[in-house]
C-alpha cells in the first residue's frame, strides 16, 4: 500500500487531481463527511430504540417540554413490565433453545456434509455441493405455506422442535458452503501423512481436519445462531401459542395489543430482544466479517 | 517411549473391529456424512417445495384434505385486483429498494476502502443493522414513522421549521410504499457494502498504479478498473439481494401488514393473509407458487446480464 501513496506525489505533474485527493480538506468533504452521515443513519434507530426503553411515559408524548433526544428523567419501568409482567423472559428461553439446538444440528450435518464432499471426493460430489447452494435460494416466503401442512402432519404443530428441525434448511446450505472453503484451505497432506499411519477417516476427521477448521465451525456457529435468533416467517407461521413464541414474534403479535401502543414497553422489547445477537456479534466480529464475504466469494 | 507410540498404531491396524472397519469404507462412510444434511434438506425443503406446487392446484383448506382443481386458482389470482397490487409493488419495491442499496453499499464499501482510524470498528458499527433480528429494527422505524410523535417529523416542523404539519409516513399509499422501501435499504446497506468491501481489497493496486501513470482521473480509474473488476461479486450479491428483497417479508407485516387499504402487499405478506391468516391453503400457495416465475426470470437477468458484461470487458480488453 505505501507504493500508490507514493505514486500520486510521483505523478503530481502529470495528474494533478491526484495530488488534490490527498489535500485535508478535500478528504474530509469526500470520505469523512460521507462516513459520518452513513453511521449516523445506520445507528440512529438502535439509538432511538435505547432511548424510548428508558423514557417515561410523559416524555414519550411530549416533544414540546421535553427534548426528545435525551432523557430527563430515566426509568426503568419498561424493561420491570417486560420482564415481570409478560411472559418476555419465557420467549427469550424459547428463543435461546430454538437458536442453539437448531445450530447445533446444523453444525453437525454441514461438517458432515462439507467433509464428504471436499474430502471423501467421489464421483457426482460437485453437483452434491451444487445441489446445497441452490437449496439457499429458496426462500423461506415460498416454502412456509406447505411446510406449515408438514410440521402438523409431523404433529409438531405450535411446538420449538418445529422450529429446530425447520430452520436447518436455510443454515445447512450456508454452513456447508463455508466449511468447504475451510476445508479447501487445509493442506491435503496432511491427511495423506495420517492415512499412512493407519488412521481411520473419521479419527482423521476428528483428530486432523476439524482442530484445523475451528475457526470456520465458529464461523458457522455463529452465523447460523444469528440467522435462527432472527427467524421470523416460519416461527409466525408453525407457532399458535403465546408461550412458545420466539421473541421476534412475540413481540409483534403479544405486545402489539389495542389502539394506543406501549412504544416504551415495545422498544424495550426490542432492545432486549437485539441484545443477545449484538453482544455475540461484538465478541466475534472478525469471524462475521470472514464468513459474510468468504460465503459470497465461494 | 518411542516404541509405545510406534507399536500402538500398529496394533490398531491389525486388529480392527468390525465397526471400524464399516466406517473406513468409503462409499459407507460417504453416505453416512452425508445423509443428515440431505435427509434435512429433502424433508423439509424439497418435499415442501413440490407439496406447495402441489397445493396450488388444489382448494386445500386449513382442516380440509382439497382436491385438484386444476389452474383455477391462478385464473382467479389473474382477475384478483389485490395479486395485481402485490405483483406491481413487489416488483417496484425490488426494484427501488436494489436500486438504492447498491447505489449507497457501493458508495459507503469505497468509503470504508479508504484508509483512515478506527477503520476496523467502523466496519463493525456497520454491519449492526444487518445483524440485529429485522422485525425488531422495524419496530423501531414504525416507531420513527409514527403519524404523531414521529421524530422525523419532530426536526422537520420544529427544530428545522421546513414544514408546518406533521408527515402522515404510513396512512396512505405512496408515501407507507416509499418509508417501507426506505427501511428496506437501511437494512440492506451494510450487507451490500461489507461484501463490496471485500471485493475492493482483492483488486490489485498494480492496477490503480498503471492507470495513475498513463494520467487516468479519479472517475476513470472507478470507470475503467473498480467497476469492471467488481462485476463477478457484483452480480452475485445482486443476485442474492434480488432474491430476499423479492420475497421480503417481515418489514411489510411488522410495520404496515399490508396496509393502508392494502396498498402495500407484497406477494408474500399477501400470500400470508390468504393462506396462513384466511385458511385458504391453496390460494395462499398459488401466491407464493406465482413468485417462482419472477425470481427465476430476475435471477437470470442479474446473473447473466452482469456475467455477459464481464465477458464483452474481456473482449474489449486488447
Amino acid at each position: 500500500m505505501t507504493e500508490t501513496v507514493a505514486q500520486p506525489t510521483a505523478v503530481a505533474n502529470t495528474a494533478p487531481d491526484t495530488m488534490a485527493w490527498d489535500s485535508g480538506l478535500r478528504r474530509l468533504m469526500m470520505i469523512y463527511l460521507p462516513l459520518g452521515c452513513f453511521v449516523l443513519i445506520l445507528l440512529f434507530p438502535f439509538y432511538w430504540m435505547a432511548i424510548t426503553s428508558f423514557k417515561p411515559n410523559a416524555e414519550l408524548m411530549n416533544y414540546k417540554d421535553h427534548n426528545p433526544f435525551w432523557i430527563s428523567s430515566p426509568t426503568l419501568a419498561h424493561i420491570k413490565h417486560l420482564l415481570f409482567e409478560t411472559a418476555y423472559p419465557r420467549w427469550l428461553k424459547t428463543t435461546m433453545l430454538v437458536a442453539i439446538g437448531s445450530t447445533t444440528l446444523s453444525l453437525i450435518a454441514s461438517t458432515l456434509a462439507a467433509y464428504a464432499i471436499e474430502r471423501l471426493r467421489f464421483r457426482g460430489g460437485p453437483y452434491v455441493g451444487l445441489g446445497i447452494y441452490l437449496a439457499y435460494l429458496v426462500p423461506p416466503s415460498i416454502l412456509f405455506i406447505p411446510l406449515a401442512t408438514v410440521v402438523v402432519q409431523f404433529g409438531l404443530f405450535d411446538s420449538p422442535m418445529a422450529l429446530i428441525l425447520v430452520y436447518p434448511t436455510f443454515l445447512v446450505p450456508f454452513c456447508t458452503w463455508l466449511l468447504i472453503g475451510y476445508f479447501k484451505s487445509i493442506p491435503y497432506e496432511l491427511e495423506e501423512c495420517a492415512l499412512v499411519d493407519g488412521a481411520t477417516r473419521l479419527q482423521i476427521l476428528r483428530r486432523i481436519t476439524l482442530p484445523l477448521a475451528v475457526p470456520g465451525l465458529i464461523s458457522a456457529g455463529i452465523f447460523s445462531f444469528t440467522l435462527s435468533w432472527n427467524e421470523f416467517i416460519y416461527a409466525l407461521a408453525f407457532i399458535q401459542s403465546g408461550a412458545n413464541k420466539t421473541v421476534p414474534v412475540a413481540i409483534l403479535t403479544e405486545l402489539v395489543t389495542g389502539d394506543v401502543y406501549q412504544w416504551g414497553a415495545l422498544m424495550a422489547g426490542s432492545l432486549l430482544g437485539s441484545l443477545p445477537v449484538a453482544i455475540f456479534y461484538s465478541l466475534f466480529v472478525d469471524y462475521y466479517v470472514s464468513s459474510l464475504t468468504g460465503a459470497v466469494k465461494e | 517411549m518411542s516404541v509405545t507410540t510406534l507399536s500402538s498404531p500398529a496394533l490398531a491396524l491389525r486388529q480392527p473391529s468390525w465397526l471400524v472397519r464399516l466406517f473406513d469404507y468409503r462409499p459407507f462412510l460417504i453416505v453416512m456424512c452425508l445423509a443428515p444434511a440431505l435427509g434435512l434438506l429433502a424433508v423439509f425443503l424439497t418435499y415442501p417445495l413440490g407439496l406447495g406446487i402441489w397445493l396450488a392446484f388444489t382448494d386445500t383448506t386449513i382442516g380440509r384434505r382439497g382436491v385438484y382443481v386444476g389452474l383455477e386458482n391462478f385464473q382467479y389470482l389473474l382477475t384478483d385486483p389485490l395479486w395485481w397490487g402485490a405483483v406491481f409493488y413487489s416488483v417496484f419495491y425490488t426494484a427501488v429498494a436494489t436500486f438504492g442499496k447498491f447505489a449507497l453499499g457501493f458508495w459507503l464499501a469505497l468509503l470504508l476502502n479508504n484508509h483512515f482510524p478506527f477503520k476496523s470498528v467502523l466496519r463493525a458499527i456497520v454491519l449492526l443493522p444487518w445483524i440485529v433480528p429485522t422485525v425488531l429494527s422495524a419496530l423501531a422505524f414504525w416507531w420513527i414513522y409514527d403519524p404523531q410523535f414521529s421524530i422525523i417529523s419532530y426536526l422537520l416542523v420544529d427544530v428545522l421549521h421546513w414544514r408546518t404539519t406533521n408527515i402522515d409516513f404510513l396512512g396512505s399509499a405512496w408515501p407507507a410504499r416509499f418509508s417501507l422501501i426506505a427501511a428496506n435499504i437501511w437494512r440492506g446497506i451494510p450487507f451490500v457494502a461489507i461484501s463490496l468491501l471485500a471485493g475492493l481489497q482483492t483488486i490489485s493496486p498494480s492496477l490503480y498504479e498503471a492507470a495513475m501513470l498513463d494520467g487516468a482521473s479519479s472517475w476513470q480509474r472507478f470507470r475503467y478498473i473498480t467497476f469492471p473488476m467488481m462485476m463477478p461479486i457484483l452480480a452475485i450479491v445482486m443476485t442474492f439481494s434480488i432474491i430476499f428483497t423479492f420475497t421480503d417479508f417481515q418489514l411489510v407485516y411488522a410495520i404496515t401488514r399490508g396496509g393502508p387499504v392494502n396498498s402495500t402487499h407484497l406477494l408474500a405478506t399477501l400470500a400470508f393473509q390468504r393462506g396462513i391468516a384466511g385458511g385458504e391453503l391453496g390460494e395462499g400457495a398459488a401466491i407464493a407458487v406465482s413468485m417462482i416465475p419472477f425470481l427465476v426470470f430476475a435471477t437470470l437477468f442479474s446473473y447473466f446480464g452482469l456475467a455477459r458484461r464481464k465477458w464483452q470487458q474481456g473482449e474489449g480488453n486488447d
